[in-house]
């Protein structure tokens, strides 16, 4: 994980883009983000920043965490993560490693960035595999009495087991999941805002963590794929290149 | 159930001239079209036979038939795309979402044209003749 934010999901709308096109975005208000402590190859083994963010009551925490706060000059924060940048999962270093007691703020990001957002599924409590991996159902009418259930949970004789990893029912979402390679269409440093074009895990007010996405060459493609389309619609709008091509042969 | 965070920030982004029609109305809407590099403004006339969404998302679908083919255009009301909306004509109906249209053609396609006014455009032409009178 490399150097990122943490922030609250608002909400989603949508917005014009500059073609005007109505893209789905989320509301991520991200940052402040106070930087609590600075972990370093020499004191922890691998390289990282610790941030926090959001509001708490100081009746609300503990002594020992009041006194981590204290320590780094931030208020009381509700969410503490830790990001880290030494190479690890694909992380990477920021340009600029921020200090203890600085903030990290939505300027980390800007338009045409692709991100990752990790937040915590909905939790949809004991769930069928219908529901949970997708198999297929039953038949409603027709006399069926086979309606949404499990199904086969193995042949017999052979193995005279169920087999590991057997799609069954069982708890679902209210787990980490990352929205991986997202476009941030916008942000807005006064209202500490995100727009990350499409949906993010959880539920409104649940809280994320934004990082640059480790999907790094899919988002370089990406990049070029809209650059050479670009090129074409401007050399389009000079010339058939079909037809500049046929004069040249002419001549 | 949106956050007033995200209805302040998209609040900004709306039309404030767009004029008070309704399903059964005879708009023109003059659509931007992009031709290269030359843009240009298209009308696109025809009867609005829903309203559809609130907010940023508020859309509205435009039917007409041309040659003896229907054909409706759903346009985003705040769209940067729809440069004005026009009424041509008011129309009466009985219901919100005009789809019987589609199934009706010629002399049954017909909409009776509205004379009085609805209760949000005579608000509207009051405030008007009072700053009128004000004025004077």
């Amino acid at each position: 994980m490399s150097l990122g934010l943490i922030g609250k999901k608002l909400g989603m709308s949508q917005i014009f883009d500059k073609d005007g096109k109505l893209v789905p975005v989320t509301f991520i208000q991200a940052g402040p983000c106070f930087v609590l402590q600075r972990k370093t190859k020499d004191s922890d083994g691998y390289e990282a920043v610790q941030l926090g963010y959001g509001d708490k009551k100081e009746k609300n925490v503990t002594k020992p965490l009041l006194g981590h706060l204290k320590k780094a000059g931030a208020p009381v924060l509700r969410v503490i993560r830790e990001f880290r940048f030494d190479g690890a999962n694909g992380s990477t270093a920021p340009a600029e490693v921020p200090e203890v007691g600085q903030t990290v703020d939505v300027d980390l990001f800007k338009e045409g960035d692709h991100v990752d957002v990790v937040g915590v599924s909905k939790g949809r409590g004991f769930a069928s595999p219908i529901k949970r991996w997708h198999v297929s159902r039953g038949p409603e009418t027709h006399g069926s009495m086979y309606h949404r259930r499990a199904g086969s949970q193995g042949a017999s004789s052979y193995p005279s087991r169920t087999w590991k990893n057997k799609k069954g029912a069982g708890h679902m979402g209210d787990a980490r999941s990352t929205a991986l390679n997202l476009v941030v269409v916008g942000t807005d440093k006064e209202r500490n805002l995100i727009m990350v074009r499409g949906s993010v895990p959880g539920f409104n007010n649940g809280f994320l963590m934004i990082r640059p996405t480790v999907r790094l060459r899919k988002a370089t493609r990406q990049a070029m794929l809209e650059a050479t389309r670009a090129d074409r619609a401007a050399a389009m709008g000079k010339a058939n290149p079909m037809k500049a091509s046929k004069k040249k042969v002419g001549k | 159930m949106s956050s007033q965070i995200i209805t302040d920030f998209v609040s900004g982004m709306l039309k404030t001239d767009v004029p008070d029609f309704q399903p059964g109305d005879t708009i023109k809407v003059a659509v931007r079209i992009i031709e290269g590099d030359k843009e240009r403004i298209q009308d696109y006339v025809g009867v609005c036979i829903r309203r559809k969404g609130s907010g940023i998302s508020e859309s509205f679908t435009v039917r007409r038939v041309s040659y003896g083919v229907g054909m409706e255009r759903v346009f985003p009301l705040h769209s940067p795309k729809v440069d004005k909306i026009e009424i041509v004509r008011r129309g009466r109906v009985r219901r919100a979402k005009l789809y019987y249209l589609r199934d009706l053609r010629g002399k049954k396609a017909r909409i009776t044209e509205r004379k009085t006014l609805t209760a949000s455009a005579k608000a509207a032409q009051r405030a008007e003749n009072d700053a009128k009178s004000s004025a004077k």
